[in-house]
């Protein structure tokens, strides 16, 4: 600590202010809403291959998100949460990483999962929470997790990621693989007390984490004018001392660019960055939500005309890689696929009774054998109360 | 065997895991160069270098989540939070996030790796926020384990295998007997067993339950008990969640007398769920009702801390009380 007083040399003498909103932060853009890219604009790494896996990511997501809403609204899952609106910030920041990279979402990123290469089976078992779900039934739909693709499970509490991905990147770092994490979360998690608690540890401690924030408008029904005054979140990045970037989310390529950017920076020095994505929430919260009662279908409307799916796909097409028809048959491919395997999935037996006592602890202590002993004697007393015998029956 | 103080036994178990696995690591606010505030991590950043042993900023919440992510990569987190009054901006990342790691990943990922020290306690004139026992805010917490060590032995003996285990503990260091507490230590690594209570001393009229600090205050109140020619057996309970149920009903089945001490305040205390759990197990053997003897319903108070705290005396009328009831 070394002071009296080092900031000396920069003293004022008239009492004034930094404005709350003195930074100013750019937005960084690569294509412009109709798809072309902007003359002048750094173009990130991308080839044919990557681009391919990026919109069928994105298509895929999509079909999943609206068809899960439907089985949903058909009462065969208890609920879910769509990515809608903001695909390319999801897959334009997966596509940037490693496959070692750690992933550590909030809840609404399953289209970087589904990236890493999660299979349709495994996000239906999930959301039927079926003995075959790799959660073993235990959470809700969409709280999905997977350690052979590197991809933390959600936790529903908001933020607690954070500074779990800062010690989670010390440990890679301290290793010394070649590999760093990436934590989600959106502009209203950044209130938390975690957001802070996340960085300036990851800042004071040089973990190598891309922290993502995804500003998307929204926090249920709370926009940002209720969430925070000032700058939105990247000016708290440069707070902490963390390099910052401000992202359009809408754009792929500038969300690609940003990352592999980011990514490269943070393993070299062994810092963690801050993307902020601007970006918004084009579907509900959630399927408990209705946001028509907090937000116009005119405001709706302005974004849907700059969605990022829509933009990537312009410049696919523009590129020679991609036409309608092999949309069409994108499109048509993953409805059939996604509804044969929730019809499979529905009909998966729900976790067995066992697994109630399994995991609180590496193995099931006495007490625990001896509440699961008299449960069984109950449940046979009663056989016709608890029917599975588990967790609710499939629909 | 070596002579060493509590905080000595606790440095030293630190120091052997340390150098056993260069993947173990000690931090949390002050712990670095300083060695901590009381110096339980004193000389292991000179020896294990600053990315090993470190200081944190000042964050309880971000002291966990941090080490509840290091956990679930593989490294083996020792995360200190400065006293145990300090735990509560942490209480999300134990209850949600250590707690319900394995569980809810359906063992994808877990954080068993993790150990939370942190010293509690009262008898050092600390008034409201240096003296507090919040042990039983976790002893309701599926998916940790909960640790109380009561002499230097234990200490390094239960914080090893707190290390060790496959499951995240939380350890709370009675820290009045930092200094205190002196005793035979053997100078090599030893573990002793997890979840299991020890019967420190055996008598016949009546079982006395505590842990931690509180076990020295037991153990003179059974002197005076024994003058009066009343044999008293004495437990310490060493691990809270999961708890030696077995040892404790042997015990009472044996005395037919229980009486539990912590410095905890009575309602909502542990020893009321041990009462609940041996009046249901022993109901035929009592000869007297379970008896609580703990610190009063209130904040922890500074100038009537002598009146306000559990002492030898208050537990004599108890085991006199039940004796005689």
């Amino acid at each position: 600590m070394n002071r009296p007083d080092s900031k000396t040399g920069n003293a004022i003498h008239q009492a004034s202010f930094i404005a709350g909103d003195a930074l100013n932060i750019p937005t960084l853009a690569v294509l412009s809403a109709d798809g072309s890219v902007i003359e002048g604009a750094q173009m990130p790494e991308i080839d044919e291959t990557l681009a391919r896996r990026i919109y069928d990511t994105m298509v895929y997501t999509r079909v999943l998100d609206e068809r899960m809403v439907a089985s949903q609204r058909q009462g065969r899952i208890s609920f879910y949460m769509t990515c809608k609106g903001e695909e390319a910030s999801i897959v334009g920041s997966a596509a940037a990483l490693s496959e070692n990279d750690m992933i550590m979402a909030q809840y609404r990123e399953h289209a970087a999962l589904r990236y890493r290469g999660f299979s349709t089976e495994n996000f239906m078992n999930q959301m039927f929470s079926n003995g075959k779900d790799l959660g073993k039934g235990r959470q809700m739909p969409i709280h999905y997790g997977c350690n052979a693709l590197n991809y933390m499970t959600i936790s529903s509490p908001l933020a607690t990621q954070i500074p779990q991905a800062s010690g989670f990147a010390y440990g890679q770092k301290m290793q010394g693989v070649d590999a760093l994490t990436i934590c989600y979360f959106g502009e209203g998690a950044a209130s938390e007390g975690d957001f802070h608690a996340g960085l300036n540890m990851a800042a004071v401690l040089k973990a190598p984490t891309i922290f993502y924030c995804r500003n998307n408008g929204y926090a249920i029904s709370t926009g940002t004018e209720d969430q925070y005054a000032g700058d939105g979140i990247a000016p708290r990045g440069v707070g902490y001392g963390i390099e910052t970037i401000r992202v359009d989310g809408n754009d792929l390529l500038a969300v690609l660019l940003a990352t592999q950017t980011a990514r490269e920076f943070a393993l070299k020095h062994n810092k963690p960055v801050l993307i902020e994505a601007m970006s918004y929430r084009l579907g509900a919260h959630s399927t408990s939500d209705d946001p028509s009662g907090y937000r116009s279908k005119e405001e709706e409307a302005l974004w849907e005309k700059i969605d990022g799916v829509l933009r990537f796909k312009t410049w696919f097409i523009n590129q020679g890689w991609w036409t309608e028809e092999d949309d069409n048959a994108l499109y048509e491919k993953y409805r059939t696929e996604i509804l044969s395997e929730l019809k499979i999935a529905e009909k998966v037996a729900p976790p067995t009774l066992d697994e109630l006592v399994t995991d609180v602890y590496s193995d099931v202590p006495k007490h625990l054998s001896e509440q699961l002993t008299d449960l069984k004697a109950h449940i046979a007393k009663y056989p016709d109360v608890y029917p599975s015998g588990a967790k609710g029956e499939s629909h | 065997m070596a002579q060493m103080n509590l905080l000595h036994a606790i440095n030293n178990a630190l120091d052997l895991a340390m150098k056993d696995n260069e993947r173990v690591l000690c931090f949390g606010e002050d712990v670095g160069h300083f060695g901590g505030v009381f110096r339980s991590t004193s000389g292991l950043q000179d020896k294990y270098g600053k990315e090993r042993c470190f200081n944190t900023p000042l964050t309880e919440q971000g002291i966990i989540g941090f080490a509840n992510g290091l956990a679930a990569q593989g490294a083996v987190p020792i995360a200190e939070i400065q006293f145990a009054d300090y735990i509560f901006p942490a209480f999300d990342q134990i209850v949600n996030e250590t707690a319900k790691f394995r569980y809810r990943s359906g063992n994808e990922f877990n954080v068993g790796s993790l150990v939370i020290r942190t010293p509690y306690g009262g008898g050092i004139a600390g008034g409201l926020y240096h003296s507090q026992s919040p042990e039983a805010y976790f002893t309701g917490t599926p998916g940790i384990k909960v640790v109380v060590p009561r002499n230097p032995y234990q200490a390094k003996g239960l914080l090893t295998a707190c290390i060790n285990d496959d499951n995240p503990v939380v350890f709370f260091e009675p820290k009045r007997l930092y200094r205190a507490s002196v005793g035979e230590v053997p100078e090599e690594s030893y573990e002793i067993e997890l979840g299991k209570a020890e019967v420190v001393s055996e008598g016949s009229d009546v079982t006395l339950l505590g842990w931690g600090a509180q076990m020295e205050i037991i153990e003179q109140a059974a002197e005076m008990a024994k003058e009066q020619g009343i044999s008293c057996e004495i437990i310490d309970l060493r691990t809270l969640l999961p708890w030696d149920v077995d040892t404790v009903a042997q015990s009472v089945t044996k005395t037919g007398r229980l009486i539990i001490s912590h410095e905890a305040p009575i309602t909502g205390g542990f020893s009321g769920e041990i009462s609940a759990t041996i009046s249901d197990v022993c109901f035929l053997h009592l000869e007297s009702p379970i008896a609580r003897v703990c610190g009063l319903d209130t904040p922890y108070p500074l100038m009537q801390e002598k009146e306000y705290i559990a002492d030898k005396y208050k537990i004599f009328e108890a085991i006199k009380a039940s004796v005689n009831y």
